[in-house]
């Protein structure tokens, strides 16, 4: 029997049929148009000589969710505060809601929710001292009880903000983004320091926000958190972008697909590829994980699976599988470490 | 259909979060956030003791025992002082402290992005400390009482008219030392400044017991106008004289233009 945990690189992503967001329909047009959220072209911003943010345009319409995905350093939050209107750009241009976020902060504040990353709080105040404050900044809030009882943050309301849990921040953190009932949702890195509950408990949210009409746009590392969540995907490298489109049309870009199986590790992987036809390459990425890259057919699969038993072998958790997101973005981002 | 999608029915039911969104009332905000740093204030433990505790042991303490020679009645020159102290203390050093974390901890760019507006953010600071600040009085002023102080009731006004310029001046450069630099940093020298106007800024020892260079510079001080100027309305009951009100006044707008340059959210 084949277990239900697989190698990293094999993952599949969740189907999206019937709502996906090409690219190529975004214009580059900034007017402001009652079904766009938020519209960015060619926004710059440089710290010194770096550039954090390098020409990006983004295009988010309303109730749909966006998701930034970029290594560290990408330029995620730096874009997210340009289009919050906490920074200036150097050039480019960016409307949200309509409005200038610079010019029109103000105005464009009492619209939208933010989750700045990390959260933010006094740090002696109580949970929910803090979410009332947040609350009253709001003409309309939602009740501040039931929100703290569905994050799960009633046990700690009367605890200073310093002896929470990382999760526990960043609940509050995203209450004070959604409490004010905005129309557009800022939510940077929302799940980060998150246990798989709190993680699973956003992601609901986010859905929730979206169904109901609220524009999200949020960044992460996270593929599945890509994958499951957004409606588009902006990949960011260096300032950047260097894809984008739904989690579907980024996996499916290349048309390839690659068969993963486990093995004893240190196989010959060249003797392999000459056992498969031609264009097919074989890679153990990991130690005692296997990949055939190239178009799947009954016959390769039974071509890998007989070699591996002619080296005695037994080829365990064969399955055949699309590139997932993290494919993509790893390719498009590089293997290195970033600091 | 994602997975997002088909849980989201669960907990938050359909309508939860259709957008409404709209800006608060500014005076429900100023009490909010006010109400939130001044109640901040009350519960901090090294900040009571800076504003409350070691202001009561000084005016017992100074007023009961002679180490420092003060004319009689020893209470109507230590009151004056203490309560700029009290000034000092809210307004400069517990502030500066407040805000050189607050930064750290990221709440001024989490109120910076709701619709608070950036000078009902400051207000509603000053506000608490006008709070705080009342507080004190109040505690202060009653224990004086209790040990003897009668203050002469014709320059009470004037001595409210002091305090309120004295916090103006001593939350500008406040807000400046704690909007500026690292909390650490912000802590230490918002103690030291401290101290140091303790016992050379006219607050324990009147500007005029001060050695003759230090008189001078302390005259010039926030802390030496302040208590000067409290000293003569409280115990002569008349106008504090010009150089008290001016040179407040000057470190107020100094220090209030340093900031608005000078300030970091984070």
């Amino acid at each position: 029997m084949t277990k239900s945990t697989s190698a990293p690189s094999c993952s599949a992503p969740l189907a999206r049929a019937g709502r996906s967001v090409e690219s190529s329909a975004v214009s580059p047009s900034t007017r402001s148009d009652a079904a766009v959220a938020l519209h960015a072209k060619g926004l710059v911003k440089r710290y010194g000589r770096v550039s954090a943010v390098d020409g990006m345009s983004l295009r988010l319409p309303k109730a749909s969710v966006l998701a930034l995905l970029g290594p560290n350093g990408a330029g995620k939050t730096t874009t997210i505060e340009l289009c919050a209107g906490f920074q200036r750009p150097d050039a480019g241009e960016v409307r949200v809601l309509g409005l200038d976020p610079v010019a029109d902060g103000e105005r464009l504040r009492a619209r939208i929710g933010v989750m700045p990353q990390g959260g933010g709080a006094y740090p002696g105040v109580r949970v929910g001292e803090m979410l009332r404050l947040i609350a009253a900044c709001s003409a309309r809030p939602l009740p501040v009880g039931w929100l703290l009882e569905v994050l799960g943050l009633t046990s700690c309301a009367r605890i200073p903000y310093k002896r929470l849990s990382g999760g526990q921040q960043q609940r509050l953190a995203l209450a004070c983004a959604v409490v004010g009932r905005p129309e557009l949702a800022f939510l940077d890195e929302p799940t980060a320091g998150m246990d798989p509950q709190g993680r699973r408990l956003v992601w609901e949210l986010i859905g929730a926000l979206r169904r109901d009409g609220v524009a999200v746009l949020l960044t992460t590392h996270l593929m599945d958190e890509a994958e499951a969540l957004a409606d588009q995907v902006v990949i960011i490298d260096s300032g950047r972008v260097v894809a984008q489109g739904s989690p579907a049309a980024l996996t499916a870009r290349s048309g390839e697909q690659q068969l993963c199986f486990r093995a004893p590790p240190g196989m010959d992987l060249v003797a392999l590829a000459e056992a498969l036809p031609s264009g097919y390459r074989a890679e153990e990425p990991m130690a005692g994980n296997y990949l055939v890259r190239g178009q799947m057919t009954p016959k390769v699969l039974s071509t890998v699976t007989s070699w591996c038993a002619d080296q005695g072998v037994l080829a365990d958790e064969v399955r055949v599988a699309r590139r997932s997101l993290e494919d993509v973005f790893l390719d498009l981002t590089g293997h290195e470490l970033r600091s | 259909m994602s997975g997002a999608d088909a849980t989201a029915g669960t907990r938050f039911p359909v309508g939860t979060f259709v957008p409404d969104p709209g800006r608060g009332r500014l005076g429900a905000m100023l009490v909010a956030q006010a109400g939130v740093e001044a109640r901040l204030a009350l519960r901090n433990a090294e900040q009571v003791l800076l504003t409350l505790l070691i202001p009561l042991a000084l005016l017992v303490g100074l007023t009961l025992v002679d180490v420092v020679a003060l004319p009689a009645p020893r209470v109507a020159s230590v009151a004056p002082g203490v309560l700029a102290l009290a000034v000092i203390s809210t307004a400069f050093t517990s502030q500066a402290i407040a805000l050189g974390f607050d930064r750290r901890y990221g709440v001024i760019r989490r109120l910076a992005a709701t619709a608070l507006p950036r000078w009902l953010l400051v207000t509603g600071r000053l506000v608490a400390v006008l709070a705080v600040v009342a507080i004190q009085l109040v505690v202060l002023g009653s224990v004086a009482a209790a040990l003897g102080w009668r203050p002469a009731l014709a320059g009470i006004g004037w001595g409210l008219l002091l305090v309120g310029l004295g916090c103006a001046a001593f939350s500008a450069l406040g807000i400046l030392l704690g909007g500026t630099l690292r909390a650490e940093i912000v802590l230490a020298v918002a103690n030291i400044v401290w101290f140091a106007l303790l016992l050379g800024g006219g607050i324990v020892l009147p500007v005029t017991r001060l050695p003759a260079p230090l008189a001078t510079v302390a005259g010039l001080l926030p802390s030496g106008a302040l208590a000067e100027g409290l000293r003569t309305a409280l115990i002569d009951g008349r106008f504090p004289g010009l150089l008290s009100v001016l040179v407040l006044l000057s470190w107020a707008f100094v220090a209030a233009a340093a900031a608005a340059r000078l300030i970091r959210l984070r």
